[in-house]
């Protein structure tokens, strides 16, 4: 797996920074997960922070606040929850879905109970805390394309299994691809297995062609 | 290489290998009270910004057994850790991370290769070239660091276009890169 369309900076300054959206910080972290070139850029952009961090004029805690934590600390067993790896894991035959992804959606692509969005195509929405940016998995069958549509504003796509061709180029697994308002594309599943991907978007889609706007409301898209 | 930094590391270690309290008093001292204003920056009230930092400090505490200072400068780690306790309890989001025994991750590259993941020195020299930078381009950085911007607000706030602030970013970084790979 070669991966070939990375997010740009601001978007892993944005994660790096802590600033980012819920769901465009999923679509960031599970790239990374499939991308040790961006991990290393997020870590170059936390050692600015470190870097605030060791230069920014201190304020003053409250009275008795170090006093306050070491009485927390006796009853406190340490957090192996985000340990170091411990040995190779990785799996070429692994999951689909990468973690955060995984846990967000409660279980691999193939467990998910995904809802019917016409000419073959499924979705399922990712369940997030913060409003505002909706995420959600696509299934396109090989070979088919997602309805054309265009967006209000950014769309965010990650590549999990398969697939896609669009006006921009080709995109496989841990590919991602950035559309602003401007883009109206209309990508087509590559042959093969079906395309699944991680697509994110503060706009509502719209899709263009008569039929697909009649039924749209009814889809919930 | 700055001897704070050598110094803050072996805190970390002692108070990971040894639960060692007046290593970790020594830290607290040091980091509290700039988590607190890095907080205050991003606009915490400062009672909420003194329960981030003293929230941090535990995190701290429980995961130091965890620190490697050949991966991270102390005040690196201790960001990240920061960072994580404001979007837990100012945000009240549970941040998306990647999950380093998770079979789907691809790792990294063999450990002799050429990264620029930082340890103590990387960090130096990392903000070293961002001293270098055009001040337009360092103040979209710290607008994202210390006010806790996305590149979105930060355009609404400088009067810019959104591409602008973008480009801006994507600049930076270029010119740190450029200046760090000339560094080797």
């Amino acid at each position: 797996m070669t991966i070939h369309h990375h997010p740009l900076d601001d978007l892993l300054l944005d994660y790096a920074s802590g600033a980012q959206h819920q769901a465009w910080a999923l679509c960031i972290a599970s790239h990374l997960a499939l991308c040790p070139a961006c991990r290393a850029r997020v870590s170059e952009m936390e050692n600015l922070g470190g870097g605030f961090l060791d230069q920014i004029r201190p304020e003053s805690m409250s009275n008795g606040a170090l006093d306050h934590v070491l009485t927390r600390l006796d009853d406190l067993v340490p957090d192996n929850t985000a340990g170091p790896r411990t040995a190779p894991t990785h799996r070429a035959d692994g999951p689909v879905l990468p973690e955060p992804l995984r846990s967000y959606v409660g279980g691999d692509a193939e467990t998910l109970a995904w809802r019917r969005l016409g000419r073959g195509a499924y979705q399922y929405i990712v369940p997030l805390s913060e409003p505002g940016v909706t995420a959600r998995l696509l299934r396109i069958p090989a070979g088919k394309p997602v309805p054309e549509h265009s967006h209000g504003g950014l769309e965010l796509t990650l590549v999990l299994q398969g697939a896609f061709t669009d006006q921009t180029g080709e995109y496989g697994r841990g590919d991602l691809e950035e559309a602003d308002a401007q883009l109206s594309h209309q990508p087509v599943a590559a042959p093969g297995v079906d395309c699944i991907c991680l697509a994110v978007t503060d706009a509502p889609l719209r899709f263009s062609g008569l039929a697909a706007r009649i039924v749209q409301p009814f889809l919930g898209i | 290489m700055t001897e704070n930094t050598t110094t803050h590391a072996d805190l970390l270690n002692l108070v990971g290998a040894k639960r060692d309290t007046a290593a970790f008093e020594s830290l607290f001292e040091h980091f509290a009270p700039r988590i607190k204003a890095f907080m205050m920056r991003r606009g915490v009230a400062s009672e909420v910004a003194d329960d981030v930092a003293q929230e941090a400090m535990v995190n701290v505490w429980r995961k130091a057994h965890l620190y490697d200072s050949a991966k991270s400068a102390p005040s690196t780690w201790i960001f990240t850790i920061s960072r994580n306790a404001h979007i837990d309890l100012v945000r009240k989001l549970q941040r998306p991370e990647l999950d380093p025994n998770d079979p789907a991750l691809v790792p990294d590259a063999a450990p002799d290769a050429p990264t620029m993941i930082g340890a103590v020195q990387d960090a130096d020299r990392v903000r070293n070239a961002m001293s270098h930078l055009p001040e337009e381009q360092r103040e979209v950085l710290m607008l994202s660091f210390f006010e806790d911007k996305p590149h979105s607000e930060i355009a609404t706030q400088l009067n810019l276009p959104l591409g602008t602030v973008k480009s801006r970013i994507r600049l930076a970084f270029t010119r740190m890169r450029t200046r760090l790979g000339d560094a080797q």
